[in-house]
């Protein structure tokens, strides 16, 4: 399956150079992939996958693990930021 | 203590100056800044005063731990009656100025009448003078502290100003100091240039020396500061990206209005996100950002230097633009860019800097030229009226109206009135995206729900700074909230609305409060100040605040009716997103809110909340 992932601040280095200058990457992956897999394939540390969102909602720590990514979804991941 | 105990009241109108003690009764019930300025303020100005009157007054003021050895200990505030909203308003800006003004030993300036011809403050410790600025007036911000600083023969002065917006009447003109930080909203900047100040310029060599327990304040201080070094977001997050990183997770989650509103997610939002100002531009092979920068005792440093693209049109025949300045920050990038449909990273930085050059708030100019461009779109203003062709998305647009509007020329001269005047003059007031008159900022209230409530409930018109359940709602901190419902948002709003004052009243930067709360504050301040400053009175002052400024709001005439948000945000759901088909639920949240607070149906404190806070 097509999932479309993004990587932002710090966590955009993580990404290969040809994903680094939109901050996003078209993944391919087998189906029943979790949100922690897609984590532990990119060797992002832990501590640095604070925000997670699918779509654009928020994906609470505890369930990364079984959050199965789907179709055409979007998983874009942030370090500790802020602003305002 | 950590108050100067002076305060200088300066009456324009007859040109005098003079010092009389600090109310501190007053200082231990309001601590300091936003708190016992508006306490000044309400005790001594009528609530209905025409904010442009000479009855009208303006306090700069410092917090108690301005100028001393706590991180970001550099603010100060600046209270009026705000041009724009006709409500109260505090605007707090960071840089160097406040502190200064501490060091010559002062902990407020009251401005009252109005000058006779334009004048600027000179202030050197103790030598206080209100000298000639027949020759300032007329030159914008930058040009203003340049004179200033080469007339005194001091290149260490400090200098707060108004620009060419102040001076013509821009309804949001805001004052600047060390020329790119602000007190930017609420049309702070409109007031004093009515009473035809141009500038403060402050020395200060006195210090602050006047900590209650020097040893207990270095403990505190060094303590808090190492809570913000270990923070992943005020030690990393904040210095790395700045708030332009917001850009993008607002985006994301779609709650980033663009086009006055009309969606709630951006195209082209990476273009002008935190991410692409750290990029190479293919033109010159150098990236938009230069470096980070600090206020004054900041350890945090979130403020962005960047260089604009030389060969940008916008420019490309104006080298006294391109040097290294500041911007582009989260709000400014927003406001010029999404809220009108703009892309262009180098137009938002152009239209920026004119801004910061000529005192103006990036936020309500923004947004007013995204009302005037859906007024254009509907056929409602045409070309002929706005002296050019203005789409939505137009960046031509954006940096020639932006020239207009801070010289007041043309239809630059409309754009000044603010979107909620302008919308009502052409008989669309609807499509003001506005509370109080005072112009959103960049979070959408449906994908946002909490931000809706805060937005309404302001004292100083809409704003995010007031109680910035972003925080929790979007980031997690100090908990995460679902942003997508309106249960448990009136708590949240009021609590971070009573904490906000007493930060805002402290003399630090409302950003610590992404890794402090109160009790990392509390011992500063504790150790600081004389009086006993436990947890229990600080959130009982941050509340009596908040109570405050809403009896002066509902004097000057605000009903419940003014906590409200534009029909667009209420009838129109978002098209887009996680927040697809949801409106805001501000009228669920309200009589919620309203009973939290010991206010009554029509928003009144009641006689029992006065009485136990106070007041």
């Amino acid at each position: 399956m097509q999932v479309t992932f993004k990587l932002f601040a710090m966590l955009q280095d993580y990404l290969p150079p040809e994903g680094r200058k939109d901050n996003v990457l078209a993944l391919d992956l087998a189906d029943g992939t979790t949100i922690q897999q897609v984590i532990e394939r990119f060797a992002l540390p832990e501590k640095s996958c604070k925000l997670v969102l699918v779509d654009g909602t928020f994906v609470p720590p505890a369930e990364r693990d079984t959050r199965t990514l789907k179709e055409g979804e979007t998983l874009a991941i942030w370090p500790p930021i802020a602003g305002g | 203590m950590a108050w100067t105990s002076k305060v200088l009241r300066v009456d324009l109108t007859k040109g005098t100056c003079k010092s009389e003690p600090l109310n501190m009764e007053w200082a231990q019930q309001y601590l300091g800044q936003r708190g016992l300025a508006t306490k000044y303020f309400i005790s001594e100005v009528d609530p209905k005063v025409d904010p442009l009157s000479p009855e009208n007054k303006l306090i700069m003021v410092t917090g108690p731990l301005t100028g001393t050895m706590a991180s970001t200990g550099g603010r100060y505030s600046v209270v009026t009656k705000g041009a724009l909203t006709g409500a109260i308003a505090c605007s707090n800006s960071g840089g160097y100025f406040g502190a200064e003004l501490k060091f010559a030993g002062w902990d407020m300036i009251i401005f009252e009448g109005k000058s006779p011809k334009p004048v600027y403050l000179s202030i050197e410790n103790d030598k206080v003078e209100l000298k000639d600025a027949a020759g300032l007036w007329g030159k914008t911000v930058w040009q203003t502290e340049e004179i200033i600083k080469k007339s005194h023969q001091d290149p260490q002065l400090r200098v707060s100003s108004i620009g060419r917006a102040g001076e013509n009447g821009v309804m949001y003109a805001g004052i600047i100091n060390d020329l790119h930080r602000a007190a930017g909203r609420s049309g702070v900047g409109t007031v004093m240039g009515s009473k035809n100040l141009k500038a403060v310029a402050v020395r200060g060599t006195l210090g602050v020396g006047n900590i209650k327990d020097p040893r207990a304040f270095m403990v505190a201080t060094m303590a808090a500061k190492k809570v913000l070094a270990d923070n992943a977001v005020t030690g990393q997050g904040l210095p790395a990206y700045g708030t332009q990183v917001l850009m993008n997770v607002i985006n994301e989650m779609g709650a980033l209005p663009t086009r006055n509103h009309r969606d709630v997610s951006f195209e082209d939002g990476r273009k002008i996100s935190a991410e692409a100002m750290a990029e190479k531009r293919p033109t010159d092979g150098k990236s938009h950002l230069v470096t980070n920068a600090a206020c004054f005792g900041c350890t945090i440093a979130c403020g962005r230097i960047s260089k604009i693209d030389e060969t940008h049109f916008s420019v490309v025949n104006k080298p006294e633009y391109w040097g290294a300045s500041g911007g582009l920050e989260y709000e400014a990038a927003w406001a010029l860019g999404a809220a009108n449909g703009v892309g262009d990273l180098e137009a938002l930085q152009y239209a920026n800097l004119l801004c910061n050059e000529d005192g103006m708030d990036p936020i309500s100019f923004g947004a007013t030229v995204g009302a005037a461009m859906e007024l254009y779109d509907l056929g409602i203003l045409t070309k002929e009226q706005i002296g050019m062709e203005a789409p939505f998305g137009s960046a031509k647009a954006l940096c020639e109206l932006a020239e207009m509007t801070v010289k007041g020329e043309g239809f630059g001269k409309e754009l000044g009135l603010g979107s909620a005047r302008l919308c009502e003059k052409y008989g669309r007031p609807d499509l003001s995206m506005s509370v109080k008159k005072q112009e959103f900022p960049a979070y959408d209230s449906r994908g946002i729900q909490g931000m809706g409530l805060t937005y309404a409930t302001s004292n100083r018109g809409a704003c995010h700074l007031r109680s910035y359940t972003v925080a929790s709602e979007v980031l997690g901190i100090p908990f995460k909230t679902d942003p997508l419902v309106t249960e448990g948002k009136a708590g949240l709003v009021k609590a971070f609305q009573d904490a906000t004052s007493v930060f805002d009243s402290a003399g630090v930067c409302v950003f610590t409060t992404f890794a402090w709360s109160l009790a990392d504050l509390q011992p500063q301040l504790d150790a600081a100040c004389e009086g006993d400053w436990t947890m229990e009175k600080l959130a009982e002052v941050g509340e009596r605040i908040y109570n405050m400024e809403r009896l002066f709001n509902n004097a000057a005439g605000f009903t419940a009716k003014d906590d409200d948000l534009p029909p667009r945000l209420k009838t129109e759901p978002a098209k887009t997103g996680p927040a697809k088909g949801l409106v805001n639920g501000i009228d669920l949240m309200r009589p919620e809110y309203y009973q939290l607070r010991g206010w009554d149906e029509q928003g009144v404190p009641s006689q029992e909340t006065l009485s136990r806070l106070g007041l």
